[in-house]
């Protein structure tokens, strides 16, 4: 069943013509997944090529939705139009919006975060600054590498991309369900607790892997949910326990301010409700191993 | 993006937030001149206030009254070149005093957990608000502010209202708070803090200070550079910058090169950790090259990384993701060619032993991911005497700490 993306899924791109669009759209749809169409309102009735398939390009999302059926779509707007862009897919009602861009200012996205709450929330936003959802063997929406794992029993939720992929590679003999790339900026739209729900009530996940990193208090909030919500295990892993305060490192939401968002703080709140926290990437992805059941 | 004290407050002045007069001072000569102004105009007492871009000042000695030019100017003898908190004191500002009949708090910022914006008022300022909110929780009150609606007069005079602000104080302070609101919108800020907001004995509300960040990913539209401060920046963070490099300077030893902000941060720690067992060896750095990591990318830094003194060995750690590793053991290889042979500019600056020498510095390089064998077979191929390969994160950060923790080789050309 995997969680957010399956089989099922009909993927959409805005953003289709552009650089990154058609590369990672190629991408896509040669690990298997299905590309129905794109966005771009100055190109609409062409079609782009995708690794030798022709992809039809229409002007607004509502208009994609409409002629293949499309129910994710996935942004790779430049900062500039990413606002709109999300703000046009939440009024189209898509089920599910994918922000890849970095570098969208934080007031556009607290904005149309506000815009799909007014909206009764029907569309699901992960990201901005994310590296997208994947469920290996099934569907592949946003730019995490495809043939670096398999298809398995264990879920990941992250805030950063090259740490989800090295723990996909590590984990690669066992296989994932669905990993999602919530993203680093200070706000994002799928929070670590919403992956976290959809993984306890998903049949085909056997474990969880969490992973955060400084800043804000998502982790801390996490463990809470953990502690009163999922019975399934979880190995959690931070980053950030040598960054200074008050320096953003890489991500825009990655900052300690005064005493708050340590990772040391996120490492207690974890342990202590029972969540068991590498302090390394491998030897997070050891203790997956010794948790995971059956082996 | 942190602003000053004083740049905040000319952000403040420029949206009508009432801020007391004052002017910026680098020499006690110049604070001197300007609390003479002050007293040609009638105000003789004045404040001399530290510009550094961290709390706790006051504690540290860095604001101080003074009556009158020499005093002022003496004042400001002290206080600047000080250093509070690791941060040196190259600016004052000179500030006519004011006349404190009340102080407040009241700041506009983002709730990171309920994706919205918040404003935080309270009765009891010129204390940290941390420090009022955990001994007097009901005189602090914290309401969320729509990022659709914003502040208009009626929801800033609920602002103040509920952060019990006096009767006699609430107009000027509504009026203050719709005004900052407007700073913290139209100048996509994260932060816009006041405190104090005070109430003079004549009945004014003023700003008497500020502090404000600003949103780095809004520097498309805004024109934030006008407080871009490059004297005080460090001077490898300011190169970083100019060449679109991700990087933090650190105090450690390790120079590590990365991709991914999260593996980087990683990174760091794993090398904090291997360090320990080599007396403390810790990263000099974080630098994230993001996902292509090409040649080009990687020579640039590289440049950056041995260009600090402090580096004794190197950390390259890379995960092949979307970039097969095969790629990027070309980078590496071309981007030692490039340092090494010529064929860059800017070479040989004086004082940067590392630029137009050979490389000697070790480097451990990690490669992980798509086609890593491959990656690996091209650094072996190579004969760089300087790499040396490990297979594993933790294998390679011990590795480069316990080459850190070895006799300094320096970056003396070898025979190599």
């Amino acid at each position: 069943m995997a969680i957010f993306l399956t089989g099922d899924s009909r993927i959409m791109i805005q953003g289709i013509t552009g650089s990154e669009g058609t590369k990672h759209g190629r991408r896509m749809l040669a690990a298997g997944t299905t590309v129905v169409g794109g966005t771009n309102p100055r190109k609409a009735g062409q079609t782009v090529d995708l690794g030798g398939s022709a992809v039809p390009v229409f002007g607004t999302v509502a208009e994609t939705m409409a002629a293949t059926g499309a129910d994710v779509s996935v942004v790779f707007v430049p900062p500039a139009g990413a606002k709109g862009a999300v703000v046009e897919a939440i009024d189209a009602a898509i089920p599910l919006v994918i922000v890849i861009t970095e570098g969208i200012p934080v007031h556009d996205s607290t904005e149309f975060w506000a815009y799909a709450s007014a909206k009764g929330n029907a569309t699901r936003i992960v990201g901005p600054n994310c590296p997208g959802v994947a469920s290996p063997g099934k569907s592949n929406a946003g730019i995490i590498p495809a043939d670096i794992t398999s298809e398995g029993r264990i879920g990941l939720v992250s805030k950063s991309g090259t740490l989800t992929y090295q723990m996909m590679y590590e984990l690669r003999d066992i296989g994932f369900s669905t990993a999602v790339g919530i993203g680093g900026d200070p706000v994002i739209g799928t929070t670590h607790i919403d992956c976290l729900r959809a993984f306890a009530g998903d049949p085909e996940t056997d474990a969880i892997v969490m992973i955060g990193e400084i800043g804000g208090d998502a982790e801390e909030r996490a463990a809470a949910f953990i502690e009163q919500n999922v019975t399934k295990p979880v190995v959690a892993y931070v980053a950030g326990f040598t960054a200074p305060e008050g320096k953003t490192m890489g991500h825009a939401g990655a900052i300690v301010s005064g005493s708050s968002g340590t990772a040391q703080a996120k490492k207690e709140a974890l342990e202590k409700v029972g969540v068991r926290v590498g302090r390394t990437p491998s030897e997070t992805a050891r203790l997956v191993r010794e948790v995971i059941p059956g082996r | 993006m942190d602003l000053f004290e004083y740049q905040a407050k000319e952000l403040f002045g420029e949206y009508g937030v009432p801020v007391p007069r004052g002017q910026i001072a680098r020499t006690p000569r110049e604070a001197r001149a300007i609390a003479a102004d002050f007293a040609a105009a009638g105000a003789p007492r004045v404040v001399v206030k530290a510009q550094v871009k961290t709390g706790g000042r006051g504690k540290a000695g860095g604001v101080k009254l003074a009556d009158g030019p020499d005093e002022a100017g003496a004042r400001a003898q002290e206080i600047l070149g000080m250093d509070i908190k690791g941060h040196q004191v190259h600016a004052v500002l000179v500030e006519e005093a004011s006349d404190i009949a009340r102080e407040f708090y009241l700041s506009f910022l983002i709730d990171r957990a309920a994706r919205t914006f918040t404003s935080i008022c309270s009765v009891q300022g010129g204390m940290e608000i941390e420090e009022v909110a955990r001994t007097s929780p009901a005189a602090v009150a914290q309401l969320t502010v729509s990022p659709l609606a914003g502040v208009d007069r009626a929801k800033a005079a609920e602002i103040v209202s509920a952060g019990g602000l006096p009767p006699e104080a609430q107009e000027g302070a509504a009026a203050a708070a719709e005004r900052l609101w407007a700073v913290f919108a139209d100048e996509d800020a994260t932060l816009v803090e006041v405190n104090p907001l005070i109430l003079t004995a004549d009945g004014r509300i003023v700003a008497l200070d500020g502090k404000v960040t600003l949103d780095d990913n809004a520097a498309f539209r805004q024109d934030h550079e006008r407080f871009a401060d490059p004297g005080s920046a460090d001077p490898i963070e300011a190169r970083a910058r100019a060449k679109h490099l991700n990087y933090v300077k650190l105090d450690g030893e390790v120079g590590i090169i990365g991709n991914g902000a999260g593996l980087v941060m990683s990174t760091l720690d794993v090398v904090a950790l291997a360090g320990e067992a080599f007396g403390g060896i810790r990263p000099a750095n974080f630098l994230d090259i993001g996902g292509g990591a090409s040649a080009e990318v990687m020579a640039d830094g590289l440049e950056i990384v041995l260009s600090d003194p402090s580096v004794r060995s190197v950390l390259v750690n890379v995960f092949g993701g979307i970039t097969s590793c095969d790629e990027v053991a070309n980078g590496i290889v071309s981007a030692l060619g490039m340092l090494s042979g010529g064929g860059r500019e800017a070479r040989g600056r004086e004082g940067d032993g590392s630029r137009g020498e050979h490389v000697t510095r070790p480097i451990v390089v990690r490669l992980d991911g798509n086609n890593a064998a491959a990656g690996r077979a091209i650094l072996d191929q190579a004969g760089l005497g300087v790499v040396e390969q490990n297979d594993t994160m933790d294998g390679a950060a011990r590795r480069a700490a316990e080459l850190a923790a070895g006799p300094a080789t320096g970056d003396t050309p070898a025979g190599a």
